[in-house]
């Protein structure tokens, strides 16, 4: 295990983050302040509780989700696409380092980021709705969770991206969408029944739900269903990294 | 001794289908300089990509320092400095910090005295903190080299380590290259000038397409190829060889006024002694003479030449 190593990946991953730190903390910030005066306050106090819970805390769970989701990919597939697009990447296939620590230390710096920001928000968003947190502990491990299998699959993006356009062209088209759809400003209960169905194929519903659950003990599937689809998720990522590493896929000539 | 890298049968076929090496075998003597050269496009890089790890062989084993650079990688690759042909860079990190992650990278605890040093030695010290696209790019190579050798590697792959660098600078580094050798370091050089290697190293290969043509110590390589060449500065002008010569390898030059006698330093007798009696003889008289030995460019393109 090359710790040294490890450690220089993630420390070199925080330092562009901190390099940037007013851009980075400063947009998610604001865009979820937005989201409250737009959402909580003129749409909210429009609707009526949601089963219990005043729509503006009800949309605090999903807007943290949301962020988490694209700051993650975002971060990791930028991390490793960068190196890959600069030919940097050299050093780090030339270090006597396995997949394993690679991924510890752009996955892990990735997720850490999005897990502050996380955090940022929830405080931001303390600001303008009071809420509580029931199950603080599952609060914590939903967030780590999510933030880890999204950064994986950050990674994924960034290795199999051959351009800047498709780089993007993931989160815009397929992130975003199953995001806004997956609850975040609404109860899946709220739509109507053959809407509920086609919903459940949609993953961040299972991220979201689990993670408003920790906030509220309200949810639109178990939490077993919830975390067991996390982790399923977080596995299949895992071997398709384990795949790439393997062949070398994109990484190596 | 054991070679400090061995490579047998070498092959690597490009996702394309193009074979870029075709079965190399190559041995590095442990503290050689050994220099690589060969044509645009011979795969002088692929060669060095897969011994550092970059490119995955098609087929065929290396060794580095015993370690087999797929098995067992970590042992080899923590021994291998790469200093790469491109001229990559992070452009926003300071000098510092970039050498700083590569000797972590390679798994090695800091060591600031020693980077310092590193630094020094390739007058990048008063740059530490500049931020790398700040740099010029001679600059930016030097940088390459230092992240290269921030691990302390017992073996140094300099992929066209002067492309770029201005003459100062370039025996600057040929002088670091010594010193590095002194201290026990292995460097494997590719170079297109030829003088550098014909300056620096203590063994050449020739690669073309893919195929080892020649692996020799140089100064054998020189001798065994090695032509000199005489050349007398006559008094006055010669129409032709005069018959009574017309054995020997001469040729008459500069419209006539300098006579070129062509002799293999390799043989037993030059025959200079005998052909100046002759031209006594013969009352042909010159005002000056040198020899001049052909240098290994000439013997490179002559290798070359006839297989491009
Ligand atoms: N990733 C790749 N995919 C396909 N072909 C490649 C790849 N990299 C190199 N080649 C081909 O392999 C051959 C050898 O290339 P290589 O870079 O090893 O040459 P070289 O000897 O280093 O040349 P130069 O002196 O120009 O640096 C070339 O014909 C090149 O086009
Ligand atoms: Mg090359």
């Amino acid at each position: 295990m090359n710790g040294y190593a490890i450690r220089a990946i993630y420390r070199f991953e925080m330092a562009r983050w901190f390099r940037t730190i007013v851009q980075s903390v400063a947009s998610p910030v604001i865009s979820t302040s937005l989201y409250f005066v737009v959402f909580g306050a003129a749409i909210g106090s429009r609707i009526a509780e949601v089963e219990g819970v005043s729509y503006g805390a009800f949309i605090v769970p999903g807007l943290i989700m949301l962020s988490i989701l694209t700051e993650s990919i975002a971060n990791a597939s930028f991390g490793i696409y960068m190196p890959r697009y600069s030919g940097t990447i050299y050093e780090v296939l030339s270090a006597p380092i396995s997949a394993f620590e690679i991924i510890v230390g752009y996955v892990g710096a990735a997720a850490s980021k999005s897990i502050m920001l996380g955090l940022i928000i929830l405080a931001t968003a303390r600001v303008f709705v009071p809420f509580e947190i029931a199950h603080p502990f599952w609060m914590i491990a939903f967030l780590i969770m999510t933030a880890v299998t999204f950064s994986l699959f950050g990674f994924i993006i960034g290795i199999w991206a051959s351009g800047w356009e498709k780089l993007q062209i993931v989160p815009i088209l397929v992130i975003t969408p199953l995001a806004f759809l997956g609850g975040s400003f609404y109860s899946i209960s709220m739509l109507p029944p053959l809407w509920q169905k086609i919903t459940l194929f949609n993953p961040v519903v299972y991220l979201i739900s689990g993670f408003r659950w920790s906030f509220y003990g309200i949810s639109d599937v178990a939490v077993g269903i919830s975390l067991g689809m996390t982790v399923l998720f977080m596995a299949g990522c895992v071997t398709a990294i384990y795949w790439i590493f393997k062949t070398g896929y994109r990484l190596k000539a | 001794m054991q070679p400090i890298i061995s490579i047998t049968n070498l092959v690597k076929t490009y996702a394309g289908g193009f074979r870029a090496l075709k079965g190399v075998d190559l041995e590095i003597r442990r503290g050689e300089i050994f220099a690589l050269l060969g044509p645009n496009g011979a795969g002088k890089t692929t060669l060095i990509n897969i011994i550092c790890g970059i490119v995955t062989p098609t087929s065929g084993t290396v060794l580095a320092d015993g370690h087999d650079i797929v098995r067992d990688f970590r042992a080899a690759r923590s021994k291998i400095g790469l200093v790469p042909q491109e001229l990559v860079t992070d452009a926003f990190e300071s000098v510092w910090a970039t050498v700083k992650f590569s000797r972590g990278l390679f798994g090695k605890p800091p060591n600031d005295a020693y980077l310092e040093k590193v630094l020094r030695d390739l007058s990048l010290w008063d740059k530490k903190d500049s931020k790398i696209l700040a740099l010029s790019g001679g600059m930016k190579r030097r940088v390459l080299i230092a992240k290269a050798l921030a691990h302390e590697p017992d073996i140094l792959f300099l992929d066209e380590p002067t492309a770029g660098v201005d003459v100062e600078l370039r025996r600057g580094m040929w002088d670091m290259v010594r010193s590095l050798r002194e201290n026990g370091v292995t460097v494997i050089l590719t170079t297109h000038y030829i003088e550098e290697a014909e300056e620096l190293a203590d063994r050449i290969g020739i690669i073309n397409k893919g195929e080892i043509v020649l692996v020799e110590d140089k100064n054998i390589l020189m001798r065994k190829l090695g032509r000199k060449q005489l050349t007398l500065h006559l008094q006055a002008p010669l129409e032709r060889v005069p018959p009574q010569l017309a054995n020997r390898q001469l040729e008459l030059t500069a419209e006539g006024t300098q006579l070129v006698y062509t002799f293999d330093t390799q043989s037993d007798s030059t025959g200079i002694a005998s052909l100046l009696r002759q031209l006594n003889e013969l009352g042909i008289d010159f005002k000056d003479l040198h020899t001049e030995e052909s240098s290994l460019e000439e013997i490179f393109v002559t290798l070359i030449g006839g297989k491009r």
